[in-house]
């Protein structure tokens, strides 16, 4: 983006006004809160209930009644694409929670402990490299049985060795800095530094990490459910509907559009929002790009 | 550089032995007895145990372990419990879809990715470069998948120039195979080509601002020349690392795309696999791929000594 980033004052206040002036930002942020909200009401009302399958009204096109039209057992596609969301976003947040709840701590301990845990840490995170994420999580599901939990815990496995190397690279970045140096003359130990100094100036990163994993996260699933590993039916989700479609796109094409669409803009507004949050906390690093 | 290489392989053998004790531990703990499920339900103790001993699964884990890995080091994965026959015979049978598949989609990603990144570093901040990196934002984000589906609508169903799915064989001639692989090998291209085009276009407006850049543009060179020949040589180290990685992400694709096109590959082995319990192929599968991303990485480790001469010298 090419917006000259106002005089950065360092407040809140100059934070905000750079997020509004930031046109990925923006963007990501309000496709991010519209998919969010969507899940959010569909706990409490979808336009039509899809647990009751109504023969007579299969296979119908979009209408004023059914905006997306209905599926091959007669149920309301944006109703199952609503209820689809509240999945997608479950199973794609929990794994990226793992992710950090668990790599993070690693790659913070790697940089502050140095030598062979570190050496370590890094080798083990180039040999989970090597495993294609979703063979493996295509191997985990398939010996432990298809269901979502598992393909949050196959997620979330993939994920930690990505947290921990942005902890510990953005951790490595943080400590020759000489408040680390006053915090340690005062005789702060490291974890309390870890915790006090280096986490606060890591946060952007892993914030910026969280929604690029959540936006991966959220395409693994789908890709998952779709082939029959995921989240299992008559729960909806969105790669479910597009396997269901498959069969049925000579007839009705609009059963594989609707849901295709679903994912592609929830991943865009995931990406353009950690674009922009990474523009905003380093304008110079990416005006240079 | 000699030491850096050996270093990584080493690490990718110790990847290969990590990853082959992984496997070989995670189907240990799956229920259910091969030698019962090959036999079927009304096979006598007596029978099953037999065949247990037959196929060593009596022996101690650690003694399996090994049985099992000398067997992958001479390509002997055992024998499917459903089909029968070696596990090798059936993934050399696949390995010629799926290999030629993953092959066409990684030069298509290239030969997309390369001239679209030149293209807007080259234009960088004007309307070509802005409306390439929109759409490049767009292909990421979209599920292989799911554009399968929609390039199978629009130049099967529609416009009826390539079949829907399925694989004739090699045997009928190259072109009605290539024909079954061009629209899979595209719906797993275009969203690498994606991040590989984003991926250029920063390394290359990285490279640009270097002085040699600004020396050769002053003594006169024109900037499609410097384009080529200088920057796009500088940038070509993340642009490696960033094939060697997709080429991971481009087999877990075929998986997936394999089976939207039924297409009789790999992917489409480990499923039937997976639904018929037969875990021997499931495993074998596995190892394979692993060893596949570790030889890859190992070839990009190389490449980069060809492409950056310094590499060569450093020790």
């Amino acid at each position: 983006m090419t917006e000259t980033a106002p005089q950065s004052d360092g407040t809140f206040g100059d934070l905000v006004s750079r997020a509004l002036g930031n046109r990925s930002f923006v963007i990501g942020l309000v496709i991010t809160l519209v998919v969010v909200a969507m899940a959010a009401v569909s706990f409490f009302w979808t336009p039509f209930d899809v647990t009751r399958l109504v023969v007579a009204d299969r296979m119908q096109p979009p209408s004023a009644e059914h905006w997306f039209g209905t599926d091959h057992f007669g149920r309301d596609v944006l109703s199952m694409i609503m209820i689809g969301s509240r999945n997608s976003i479950a199973v794609a947040l929990v794994a990226v929670v793992i992710g950090m709840g668990i790599g993070v701590p690693l790659g913070c301990w790697a940089a502050a402990r140095g030598g062979w845990v570190d050496e370590a840490l890094m080798r083990f995170n180039d040999l989970v490299f090597a495993f294609p994420a979703l063979l493996s999580a295509i191997m985990i599901t398939a010996v432990f049985g298809p269901s979502a939990i598992n393909a949050i815990i196959a997620i979330g496995i993939f994920n930690i060795p990505v947290f921990a190397r942005v902890a510990r690279a953005g951790a490595l970045s943080i400590w020759p800095r000489e408040y680390i140096l006053a915090a340690r003359a005062a005789g702060k130990n490291k974890a309390r530094i870890t915790v006090e100094h280096i986490l606060p100036n890591i946060a952007n990163l892993l914030l910026v990490q969280g929604t690029i994993q959540f936006a991966l996260g959220i395409l693994a699933e789908a890709a998952l459910s779709y082939v029959g590993l995921g989240t299992q039916p008559p729960m909806p989700s969105w790669g479910r509907m597009l396997f269901d479609a498959q069969t049925l796109m000579m007839v009705s094409p609009w059963l594989a559009l609707f849901p295709g669409c679903a994912i592609l803009l929830t991943v865009l507004g995931l990406n353009l929002l950690g674009d922009g949050i990474s523009d905003i906390f380093d304008p110079r690093a990416r005006r240079r790009i | 550089m000699t030491i850096y290489l050996l270093k990584r392989l080493l690490i990718g053998i110790a990847t290969l032995v990590v990853a082959s004790l992984v496997v070989f531990l995670m189907l240990e703990v799956v229920p259910g007895d091969p030698a019962r499920l090959m036999l079927g339900m009304n096979a006598s103790d007596a029978q099953v145990e037999l065949l247990r001993e037959q196929m060593g699964l009596n022996q101690p884990l650690i003694l399996r372990y090994l049985d099992w890995a000398r067997g992958l080091l001479s390509l002997d994965f055992g024998r499917s419990y459903t089909y029968s026959v070696p596990v090798i015979d059936l993934i050399k049978e696949r390995l010629v879809v799926s290999f030629p598949l993953a092959v066409i989609a990684l030069t298509l990603s290239t030969l997309i990715a390369i001239p679209v990144g030149l293209f807007a570093a080259a234009r960088r901040g004007k309307a070509g470069d802005t409306a390439a990196m929109a759409v490049a934002q767009v292909g990421v984000a979209m599920p292989n998948f799911w554009f399968a589906l929609l390039l199978v609508y629009v130049f099967a169903v529609w416009l009826r120039l390539v079949p829907a799915g399925g694989f004739p064989g090699w045997s009928n001639g190259a072109w009605p195979a290539l024909k079954a692989l061009i629209l899979p090998a595209l719906a797993l291209a275009l969203p690498q080509a994606a991040i590989l085009a984003r991926v250029t276009r920063s390394a290359l407006i990285e490279v640009l601002n270097e002085d040699y850049i600004r020396t050769a543009r002053a003594k006169g060179m024109p900037m499609r020349a410097v384009l080529w020949r200088h920057a796009l040589r500088n940038a070509m180290i993340p642009v490696l690392t960033i094939m060697g990685l997709q080429f991971a992400f481009l087999l877990a694709g075929t998986i997936i795309i394999e089976n939207v096109f039924y297409l009789p590959g790999l992917g489409r082995l480990v499923f039937q696999a997976i639904t018929q319990r037969d875990l021997i192929v499931v495993e074998s599968v596995v190892m394979l791929l692993v060893a596949a991303v570790v030889i890859v990485n190992l070839i990009v480790d190389l490449s980069y000594a060809v492409v950056d001469p310094r590499l060569r010298a450093r020790q």
